[in-house]
């Protein structure tokens, strides 16, 4: 069962991760020249290149790699085992839970108490948000179950939400709370990466290697446990693997959806499609797709920076358009 | 060689029992056929033994030992199963979804070794699609996917094989094809269930026959002391012309019961 991909599909998105590492480094708000940046690289350079670079871009770009390596992992584990196409972190509520679970630490002032309760609570609430739908949507292999049930989540997270601003004590409140909604890289610390890595390491250790079990799900449940796969594991692993990782990320970055339903379905027809093939693809693809939309967030000119979650919403929506006039078949 | 033993198995589908009370004992080297109308239970009888039901009391043993012992692989590993009227949630490769049988040898993360795939290759010939080797499972027609899921579940090659309803969906042919090629598996030392409509095809091949009914098995032996003109009229509410003279039996469903 060794899946099979484009020969050339793994080592060009290492070098499109590379290239938009790269690319995070060298552009933004004040352009280095490349020579400048390699100079710092290699240990020289001069001050203001110092600090523009290592304390500024390299975690942003760091968090961009990292979030949006996980973002584009769940997408393709949850797709994979939910044998739905359109599943996704954002589309089933996870981050939106996340998101609240952050916003919930800021309102009650516990993110101030300890560094590690937003996150907890980030990972915490969206454990209960996947826990919540996979009770909902039941063993049903109906996508539309599984939507309805996401939408059930995703609604009640966003209601806390705007609960939270909606109460708000004051207008600097709501605007850090909002930031939560949009996401966003900006202003980030090493603090921030210290928090993001490891939950990142952990989720994508539990989530890519079962690639085997999601393929024998192509057979359906029965079909998979029947071929030994011990799904009741399978399902926990996803389930923590997703918390926290994306609860995690989101307690850096903010909800950022779609990169992990748009890099599935990038590198698919690249792939045997099934579903182990695009794992790996997957968060290689998430890192470069969120990297380059964050340059893009920078260079493109608007009076204040645009919100990262903003632009992967846009590219998103494309893809379920395709999705939609595939299955109403005018494609 | 697989014995499967079943003793006072019920199962329940929400309130009522879709299988009641039985208990049975299967022998490696036999082509059991399962037999019943539509909701008699039959399905559920095999999903028990494989341990895939759920409330289920009694208990169901392989090889002595009793399957809530058993891990799944350890399952996968000694029956090979074949749903009924699978669908496929991915538009999976021909050869892929061949070798997802071999997954019951695999370690998580081992690859095919070549005697994996020689496997696969000799389980796509057997079911007379090796030539759809390289072409998407979900474009297939219904028979030649039936047939590659059947080799799917040959790739196995698991001492004990349950099918259900593999006939259905494949023509003349290839129903003569797929019912030698589980003769010849049971020949070869394997048990075999299979669930099947085709009366004549039944009495044709299976060694034994289970005859289901609500539930119950009301009848268990060689084809033609089961399927009798009494029993048909019983159970399916059919007249039937049997004839049991000829080179094989020949059983025809001639018309329905009133009452």
């Amino acid at each position: 069962m060794t899946a099979r991909r484009h020969p050339l599909l793994l080592p060009a998105l290492i070098a499109l991760t590379l290239i938009a590492a790269l690319g995070s480094l060298t552009l933004g708000a004040v352009p280095l020249a490349p020579g400048r940046v390699l100079a710092v690289l290699t240990g020289g350079g001069d001050e203001v290149a110092r600090a523009i670079l290592i304390d500024l871009r390299m975690p942003r770009m760091l968090l961009g790699l990292i979030v949006g390596a996980i973002l584009g992992l769940a997408g393709a584990s949850l797709q994979g085992y939910l044998r739905n196409p359109l599943a996704e972190p954002s589309v089933l509520g996870a981050s939106n839970a996340a998101a609240l679970g952050a916003v919930c630490a800021l309102y009650f002032g516990l993110a101030h108490v300890h560094p590690v309760i937003l996150p907890l609570l980030a990972i915490t609430t969206s454990l209960v948000a996947i826990a919540a739908l996979f009770l909902l949507a039941g063993p049903s292999e109906s996508p539309l179950t599984l939507i309805l049930a996401g939408i059930a989540v995703a609604t009640l997270a966003g209601a806390g939400i705007s609960l939270s601003l909606n109460l708000s004590p004051n207008p600097f409140a709501a605007m850090e709370i909002m930031s939560w909604l949009m996401g966003s890289l900006e202003n980030r610390s090493y603090a921030h990466v210290s928090i993001a890595l490891p939950c990142v390491l952990i989720g994508s250790a539990l989530l890519i290697a079962d690639g085997r079990t999601l393929d024998a799900l192509t057979l359906g449940e029965e079909g998979a446990q029947a071929l030994g796969a011990d799904l009741a594991k399978t399902r926990l692993r996803i389930m923590l693997g997703v918390a926290i990782g994306v609860g995690g990320a989101v307690a850096v970055s903010g909800a950022i959806g779609f990169v992990g339903l748009i890099v599935p379905h990038l590198v698919r027809p690249l792939t045997d499609r099934s579903p182990s093939a695009i794992l790996v693809p997957s968060l290689l693809g998430g890192a470069a797709l969120l990297t380059f939309a964050d340059i893009g967030v920078r260079l493109i000119p608007t009076s204040s920076e645009l919100k990262l979650g903003v632009l992967t919403a846009l590219l998103g929506v494309p893809v379920f358009l395709v999705h939609l006039m595939r299955e109403r078949r005018l494609w | 060689m697989v014995t499967i033993r079943t003793e006072e198995i019920t199962v329940r589908l929400g309130r009522y029992p879709a299988v009641s009370g039985i208990t049975l004992d299967l022998f490696p080297g036999q082509l059991v056929g399962i037999v019943g109308p539509n909701g008699a239970g039959k399905s559920t009888l095999i999903r028990a033994m494989l341990g895939l039901a759920k409330s289920v009391s009694g208990t169901v043993s392989i090889d002595g030992t009793p399957i809530a012992r058993l891990s799944r692989q350890e399952i996968a590993r000694r029956i090979a199963y074949l749903p009924q009227g699978q669908t496929l949630h991915w538009p999976l490769l021909v050869e892929r979804l061949a070798a997802l049988g071999r997954m019951p040898h695999l370690g998580p993360l081992s690859r095919l070794s070549p005697q994996d795939e020689a496997l696969i290759d000799a389980a796509l010939a057997r079911a007379d699609v090796l030539h759809l080797k390289g072409r998407i499972a979900t474009e297939l027609s219904g028979g030649e996917r039936a047939r590659v899921l059947l080799a799917r579940a040959l790739a196995v090659g698991a001492p004990a094989l349950i099918a259900d309803e593999p006939l259905a969906a494949l023509d003349p042919g290839h129903q003569i094809d797929v019912m030698d090629l589980l003769k010849a598996e049971a020949r070869g030392g394997a048990l075999v269930v299979t669930v099947l409509h085709d009366l004549g095809m039944a009495a044709r091949y299976c060694d034994r026959l289970l005859l289901m009914d609500r539930g119950k098995l009301v009848a268990d032996g060689v084809p033609l002391d089961v399927l009798t003109e009494q029993s048909l009229a019983e159970v399916y509410g059919i007249s039937a012309c049997i004839d049991a003279n000829g080179d094989w039996p020949l059983i025809l469903p001639t018309g329905r019961i009133k009452g």
